[in-house]
């Protein structure tokens, strides 16, 4: 299953025409403690570079952004009740949601884990 | 990902303060804030919260300005610019007072030190060289300011803070909240009294800026002392129901409207001559027309400062601090609303991206004072 990355520190894993989206560890390790996420609804229709989610660090509110275009399937309600988990499973357990794909030639633009791993080290 | 909230504004001509080799040793991450690069967090704002209200917290607050003033009557010239009742301030104490302008408005909370041979005066960051402008402008030639700039100020707040500090410098020990006293630490001269901003029992240290570093990894060695950012501090300063500056207070806003009455003192109330009298003792006597409240907002979602607050679907005020508060395990906030929505236990609501929150009026602080107002009590 592949995993891409965007410049505002979004990953996006697609399994097919769905893809889970969420924040990598080093976003969340700059927010710092986060204790508040807003997950889009089911349904909602997202398109590429658009505000998709907020998430509430103690400092601050930050926007998380789609991808992609598509249509939300399934926001996390886990992290309703423990928003910590985007501090202790990024990558994981804290994913935000998930959206099917309007258009996988979008994907074509993204970064995979080297190039990613490379632009952060870069910042 | 984009962060909506800068904790920083423009970082052109950004200054450092004496102590930031040592913050970005210790881990700090550093971001613009009053003129100068500052830690806002170390290892994370809520374990350093956490810290502070269960051990000691060092804090580096030397971006706020240390002001001196000297002379015949300084006290009184004071006086002319701040409601506080500065002539009867014995030596060794302090009090907090508010810089006005001719209509009342604050132009900077402050704090009034008797020193014996001077009057200490600390003022916010974000403003000092405004007040030193102002000063300069409205006191008397006779009287001399002095800008300390040669000294950085460390705060060490928290129910373990007297005991770290009574090992380096002893008579730490034995003075109460809002007392002040000089003392040497290796050779150097130092300043401190018992206080703070982050409603913990603490202290604020006064110390050449050549002695800064030694004396913070003095500190820091004791296991229960750890260096802590902006961040905390402000959370810190939030629970306490303290306002800050620029945020909570501004040139609008008048001490009684502030929640600041208590910063009248009782015989400048009765004698007047100080700027926007004319309003405040209105204001004092009949109720001014806004206050400043604690929120308690239900549920997780933070309620930010710019936050609009509803009753209905009328807007009556707006957030002027808040967010997620580590000690009370919610989010919290402060703001101004109409004199009938000021009782604790009004209903009313805050918008937040275009969501109603409910919040509740609250008496403040969120977390009671633990300050040390009487030795041995």
């Amino acid at each position: 299953m592949p995993r891409y990355y965007t410049e505002e520190h979004e990953w996006i894993d697609v399994d097919g025409d769905v893809a889970t989206v969420g924040i990598t560890d080093f976003a969340q390790s700059q927010l710092g403690d986060i204790v508040f996420v807003e997950v889009p609804d089911t349904g909602a229709e997202l398109s590429a570079g658009g505000d998709a989610a907020v998430v509430e660090s103690v400092k601050a509110a930050s926007d998380v952004y789609a991808p992609v275009d598509g249509n939300v399937t399934e926001g996390n309600g886990q992290l309703e009740e423990d928003p910590a988990l985007v501090n202790s499973d990024p990558e994981g357990e804290g994913w935000f949601f998930r959206m099917t794909l309007s258009d996988k030639s979008q994907l074509d633009g993204l970064m995979n884990a080297d190039a990613y791993k490379a632009f952060i080290a870069d910042l | 990902m984009s962060e909506t909230e800068q904790a920083g504004e423009e970082a052109v001509g950004t200054e450092t303060l004496p102590l930031d080799a040592w913050h970005r040793a210790k881990g700090g991450r550093m971001v613009e804030f009053a003129g100068y690069w500052m830690p806002i967090q170390y290892e994370g704002i809520m374990a350093e919260h956490l810290w502070t209200r269960e051990n000691a917290g060092l804090f580096d607050v030397s971006h706020m300005g240390q002001l001196a003033l000297s002379g015949e009557g300084a006290a009184q010239a004071l006086e002319a610019l701040v409601p506080g009742d500065i002539s009867a301030l014995k030596p060794g104490r302090m009090r907090y007072s508010l810089l006005l302008n001719e209509e009342g408005g604050i132009l900077d909370d402050l704090m009034v030190t008797n020193e014996g041979d001077q009057l200490g005066i600390v003022v916010n960051g974000a403003v000092k060289w405004e007040d030193i402008g102002h000063l300069r402008e409205y006191l008397p030639d006779d009287i001399t300011l002095n800008h300390r700039d040669d000294h950085g100020l460390l705060a060490l707040q928290g129910p373990k803070a007297v005991d770290a500090l009574a090992r380096l410098v002893p008579e730490a020990a034995g003075l109460v909240f809002m007392q002040h006293r000089r003392a040497a630490w290796n050779g150097h001269a130092i300043g401190i009294s018992r206080s703070g901003y982050t409603g913990e029992d603490g202290f604020e240290i006064s110390l050449p800026n050549e002695a800064l570093t030694a004396f913070a990894d003095a500190l820091c060695a004791m296991d229960e002392v750890k260096p802590i950012g902006l961040g905390a501090r402000d959370s810190l300063r939030l629970e306490a129901g303290l306002p800050l500056y620029g945020h909570d207070l501004d040139e609008e806003i008048d001490p009684v409207e502030g929640d600041l009455g208590f910063a009248i003192s009782k015989r400048r109330r009765e004698e007047g001559g100080f700027p926007g009298a004319a309003r405040i003792l209105g204001h004092l006597e009949g109720g001014a027309p806004r206050k400043r409240v604690g929120l308690l907002v239900d549920g997780k979602l933070p309620v930010r400062e710019g936050a609009k607050l509803f009753d209905g679907n009328t807007e009556i005020g707006v957030v002027t601090s808040g967010g997620f508060a580590p000690s009370v395990g919610a989010p919290i906030a402060m703001g101004y609303v109409p004199r009938d929505h000021a009782v604790p236990g009004t209903a009313i609501a805050a918008e937040v991206r275009g969501k109603r929150v409910h919040c509740t009026v609250a008496a403040m602080p969120f977390v009671p004072h633990r300050y040390v107002r009487k030795q041995g009590g």
